[in-house]
């Protein structure tokens, strides 16, 4: 894989971390989903390095590991940017126009679902329902809901993008 | 009438913090129980009140609890867990409730963990509720402060350690025994049944999950009893149902009414009535998962019972509208997407039989559907559904499927019209 960081040894920052969710269960391997989003938090995404990286902590083959990673669609395995944009495409935002929403996210930052922009600012991915059904349509941007969502809403929140 | 779930929710407040919870009551069920209480006496009280799990199944919460092993001879190390995975598509309820009041659901932990003589506790919370895991660990951390968790609880010599365990997505999760799995570290994929997680759960010992609602009305059974919470309820039904409406009606939300409302009192009263222009079609009564129910049923009695006779179920007791101007086909396959998306893999008619619905749909609406798609639908409805896998993922995804073929045919046969020529010329 290229430009990824050489180092396969984790943070001690990230190694502390992971080692406080650690003492939480009955066994290394129960804080997998945790360490990973230490490292995630971290470093955005799970590179290979980073992954052998928490395995070996954890006393996990690197493959069982990946298992687990692959397994849920908040850990990434691949680059995103420094926020990733979620918008809802389940059952109530989609009656309510998330067709239209991720079609203006797909415009205002010139990018398709699942791309990430050239500044390296935002990756937009699609999402299930977040729960949030009674101010459909919404969206995530990084940690942040956005509900009651327009076109308009897209077109201001990005007018500098695209 | 008395709403315990959302007393504490005002307008105006972000959240409840710990001083404002104390005030209206909070922690009293904790203290009364710790004091007065025996497990077994909780157990019994919760069986009294006649409470049923919130997270869809409605299975009795105190029978749930009475298969835990208790005594000398039953395993030292017993778990709670509170399913917080709020994934069920058009539900909003638990997000609510622990947005709003989160110390209500650690004092429901607190006493159904003393139930089970669990010493371990576990909040598994969806991975997007990021403000609501600030909330938690601010609330737990002052739970810890004040004594009422952790070491020697209120000096009862109970001891309590909660957990939160933020997820990283998938449906499945919600499902108890994959949930336990996840929690393990592992995929979420669902275990064989039995063992029973009340037998066998975490790391093969006795666990009880519970739905965030069920547990947020445990400190107020105790505290009031269980003569008190059976008066909540309407008809035979005991206790408040969070029940809420999306969709494109006036004043779409979540309301605390008593299990049992009419539908036609949450839609027209509480959510406002339809959208000027929009009529009422259908609506899902509990989440994506459930069968439609039409105008007709609007007044039925939302409760376990009825709803289920009227063949559809409360699930979540957040419903989906289906207006007039909702092309029906384009969102039954909308939700089937989500299941086939959602599916963990493991069984294969779910893995393989999802996409294969979304083919058809997505080929009937394309025009390139036959009379015989429609029959291969139906007789999908059947192979996916109860009895043939590990868990309820597939046949809930077969209940919008199967009620709105019956319901909605002339919806489905409309796009049959194209048929000749599409295929045949």
């Amino acid at each position: 894989m290229s430009n990824v960081s050489k180092a396969t040894e984790l943070s001690t920052e990230e190694t502390n971390e992971i080692n406080q969710e650690v003492a939480h269960y009955s066994n290394k391997s129960a804080a997998a989903i945790e360490a990973l989003k230490i490292v995630q938090k971290h470093r955005r995404w799970v590179s290979d390095d980073n992954l052998k990286g928490i395995a070996k902590l954890l006393d996990m083959s690197a493959d069982e590991l990946d298992g687990v990673a692959t397994f849920y669609n908040l850990i990434y395995r691949q680059p995103v940017g420094k926020q990733v944009i979620h918008y809802c495409d389940s059952i109530s935002c989609w009656m309510l126009g998330s067709d239209q929403i991720c079609q203006q996210l797909s415009d205002s930052l010139a990018i398709k679902v699942g791309e990430t922009t050239v500044d390296g600012q935002y990756t937009l991915l699609p999402i299930v329902c977040l729960g949030d059904c009674d101010h459909a349509p919404v969206m995530m941007v990084g940690d942040t809901l956005h509900r009651n969502l327009t076109v308009t809403i897209i077109q201001k929140m990005f007018k500098h993008h695209g | 009438m008395d709403k315990p779930l959302t007393q504490n929710i005002v307008s105006g407040r972000d959240y409840t913090n710990f001083q404002e919870y104390t005030e209206t009551g909070g922690y009293q069920g904790l203290r009364t129980v710790l004091n007065d209480y025996s497990p077994e006496q909780v157990q019994q009280q919760v069986k009294d009140s006649g409470l049923r799990g919130r997270g869809g199944a409605g299975f009795p919460t105190g029978m749930k609890w009475s298969f835990v092993p208790m005594g000398e001879q039953a395993p030292k190390q017993k778990y709670f867990v509170v399913n917080a995975d709020e994934m069920e598509p058009g539900s909003f309820k638990d997000r609510l409730l622990m947005e709003k009041d989160p110390h209500q659901l650690i004092e429901g932990m607190v006493i159904s963990a003393y139930a089970i003589g669990a010493s371990i506790a576990y909040i598994f919370l969806r991975g997007e509720y990021v403000e609501i895991a600030k909330r938690l660990q601010i609330a737990l951390k002052e739970s810890y402060q004040n004594n009422l968790l952790g070491h020697n609880i209120l000096d009862s010599e109970y001891h309590l350690e909660i957990f939160l365990h933020t997820s990283a997505g998938r449906y499945i999760c919600g499902e108890e025994t994959a949930l336990l799995n996840s929690l393990e570290g592992k995929r979420a994929i669902p275990r064989s049944k039995p063992p029973f997680p009340q037998i066998s759960g975490l790391w093969g010992l006795p666990t009880i999950v519970n739905n965030v609602e069920t547990v947020c009305n445990v400190p107020h059974i105790l505290r009031n009893g269980a003569d008190w919470y059976q008066s909540l309820g309407l008809g035979e039904n005991n206790g408040t149902k969070l029940y809420g409406v999306s969709g494109r009606v006036k004043n779409p939300g979540a309301w605390e009414l008593p299990l049992g409302t009419t539908a036609r009192e949450i839609i027209e009263d509480k959510a406002g009535g339809m959208l000027d222009d929009y009529q009422l079609r259908g609506f899902l009564p509990g989440g994506a998962s459930t069968d439609f129910l039409l105008p007709e049923h609007l007044d039925i009695a939302m409760d376990y019972d009825a709803v289920a006779l009227a063949g559809s179920r409360l699930g979540t007791g957040t419903f989906i509208i289906l207006d007039n101007k909702t092309n029906v086909v384009a969102m039954v396959l909308n939700l089937e997407r989500f299941f086939a998306q959602e599916s963990c893999g493991w069984c294969t008619p779910c893995r393989d039989g999802l996409p294969w619905i979304v083919t058809l749909l997505e080929g009937l609406l394309a025009g390139q559907g036959s009379a015989e798609d429609l029959q291969r639908l139906s007789k999908l409805t059947r192979l996916l559904g109860p009895g043939n896998t590990f868990c309820a993922l597939a046949p809930g995804a077969m209940e919008p499927l199967q009620s709105a073929l019956k319901y909605f045919s002339a919806d489905f046969e409309q796009y049959l019209a194209n048929e000749q020529t599409v295929v045949f010329s």
